[in-house]
């Protein structure tokens, strides 16, 4: 079974640029929300700036009940909720939503390790300036976390890629789209070939440049 | 301007409630070098974390220029903090910022204008003789230099007093002895109160005026450095004084000393005016004895000499026991004896 090449190749171009999009809008929206969480988890654990029993209680459960959840299932899970807040359950933004849900919660987790290796001393030094927790938030701990908080935020671009893939099977477009409907159904080698490279490519693109910018944010 | 009243700081709750400090009470007066000196669990760290409040007391009163601080609020709490410089063991610096930004956190905390802050860092770096550090980062320095800056930052705003945690725990000792000179310097050109720990008795003979010795959280001892140096009164303060003035014969060497059961062995202790007169000379010149100091070390104390000498008389009884009669009345004279025999 050929594979018509010049009609196959703007495909292939098209589901990449759906992938990427959703990789990217994913990454924005999960790390704000992320990075929020994430903080928030940080200061209100016992002894931190703004401890708080309760907040943090209730947010480690959240993120605890929504951590474990294999994406494939939370994907088909909150396909309601989805359908509600984006309008439809098809195409890349539908993706887009699952993905944000799954990704926010570990990129909290990634946030809240981070700034725990940050040296308490170094917190409590701003403190006794005078900073508020505001201030310290934003001019201490997030500079002071800042290149491993890079990476953390690689590893999870790497793993978006991934369920970017897994969200194309369910009508999310992009290359796991592709991959699926030719390589899977159709038992056209070539076409997953094809599609599995750009994916290789993507996840070195993705790693070399947080590797980068961490680097040059640690001067080391 | 500091004043502790009763101050007690218990940690954790009942069951497993550890008492940091007991019930301590202590007046640090303006512009001294006030020094607690205790081993490491003495409640020293918990006890000046109660001046800037990083910690809460549980119970009594902290004064800090006649303001009661456990009852203010969050805005006069910063307010407050600005004007306590402090320093750490770790220097704490931030690492994602260099000497320069170090330096100008605390400024642009107090929204100060780019201009002045610049000024000023300038100014401090000049002080603390770091001119040419300004764009490096704090992991290119050494210990001291890291200290330095953090001193600059703890001064920026210009406070009235500075807190040191163990400044010069982490330092080799000939950085120390920078670090302690520059202290001095900022408790003479700036009058700024300085607060300080330390598990070490050479800091606190170096540049403190008074004292505390702290014990499981309690503060045992206080007064003026001299003082108690020439007249320690607990176990613990002796133990930390014959630290640094090598007065202490050991044992085996004082037993082997005493074989011969003719010697006699006294100290002989100087404090004030008798420190800087010819009295053994004099004394044992007057009734024909010779005497040779065995051991001892005579010490530079707030600007005061303190002697502590062992020394042994070589003459009949009858001498000997005059002559330590007529020291005893100028100075402090003690046989030294083997214990154990």
């Amino acid at each position: 079974m050929g594979v018509d090449w010049n009609t196959f190749w703007p495909r292939i171009v098209e589901a990449t640029g759906e992938t990427i999009l959703m990789v990217i809008l994913t990454l924005v929206f999960s790390s704000i929300l992320g990075i929020l969480m994430g903080l928030l988890f940080f200061v209100t654990r016992e002894g931190n700036i703004l401890q708080n029993k309760y907040v943090f209680n209730i947010l480690n459960l959240i993120v605890n009940i929504v951590r474990p959840i294999p994406f494939i299932i939370l994907l088909v899970a909150i396909t309601p909720i989805t359908r509600e807040i984006v309008g439809t359950t098809i195409g890349t933004m539908a993706a887009v939503f699952p993905m944000t849900i799954a990704a926010s919660f570990a990129i909290a987790r990634i946030v809240e390790n981070n700034l725990i290796s940050v040296e308490p001393g170094i917190i409590e030094a701003a403190q006794a300036m005078g900073a508020r927790p505001i201030q310290i938030i934003f001019g201490v701990l997030i500079p002071e976390a800042l290149g491993p908080l890079i990476l953390g935020l690689t590893f999870i671009t790497v793993g978006l890629i991934d369920f970017s893939a897994m969200a194309g099977t369910v009508g999310g477009g992009g290359l796991g789209d592709l991959a699926m409907s030719y390589g899977y159904q159709r038992f056209d080698t070539s076409v997953m070939v094809v599609t599995v490279v750009i994916l290789i490519l993507l996840v070195q693109i993705a790693q070399f440049t947080g590797n980068f910018l961490s680097k040059a944010v640690l001067r080391r | 301007m500091i004043k502790f009243e009763g101050v007690s700081k218990v940690f954790g709750t009942e069951g497993k409630a550890v008492q940091a400090v007991k019930n301590v009470t202590l007046t640090v007066n303006k512009g001294e070098v006030f020094g607690i000196v205790g081993f490491s669990g003495a409640g020293k760290s918990t006890l000046i974390r109660l001046v800037n409040l990083l910690e809460r007391p549980t119970s009594g009163k902290v004064t800090v220029n006649n303001l009661e601080i456990s009852t203010i609020s969050p805005t006069e709490l910063r307010k407050l903090r600005r004007g306590i410089g402090m320093i750490f063991q770790s220097f704490n610096l931030f690492n994602s910022r260099t000497v320069f930004g170090n330096i100008a956190y605390p400024l642009k905390l107090a929204k100060t204008n780019k201009q002045e802050i610049k000024r000023r860092v300038k100014e401090l770096l000049q002080f603390v003789g770091l001119e040419d550090k300004e764009d490096n980062y704090p992991e290119q320095l050494s210990g001291g230099q890291r200290q330095r800056v953090g001193i600059a930052r703890a001064l920026a705003t210009s406070p009235d007093i500075l807190i040191c945690d163990e400044a010069t725990s982490a330092l080799d000792p000939e950085t120390t002895g920078e670090i302690l000179n520059l202290l001095k310097k900022i408790n003479k050109e700036y009058n700024i109160t300085i607060l300080l720990i330390t598990h070490e008795m050479h800091v606190i003979r170096t540049i403190c005026d008074r004292m505390a010795v702290m014990e499981n959280g309690e503060v045992i001892e206080e007064g003026n450095v001299y003082d108690i140096f020439s007249d320690p009164q607990s176990k613990t303060t002796k133990n930390f004084i014959s630290s640094v003035l090598n007065d202490k014969l050991s044992p085996r060497l004082l037993k082997k000393l005493h074989e011969n059961p003719t010697v006699r062995l006294y100290r002989v202790i100087f404090t004030g005016e008798a420190s800087s007169k010819p009295i053994l000379s004099q004394v044992t010149r007057k009734h024909q004895i010779d005497f040779n100091i065995i051991y001892g070390s005579i010490n530079e104390l707030q600007e005061q000499l303190f002697g502590s000498l062992v020394v042994e008389f070589y003459g009949g009884k009858s001498e000997v026991d005059k002559v330590v009669e007529e020291l005893s009345k100028i100075v402090e004279v003690r046989e030294v004896v083997h214990h154990g025999s």
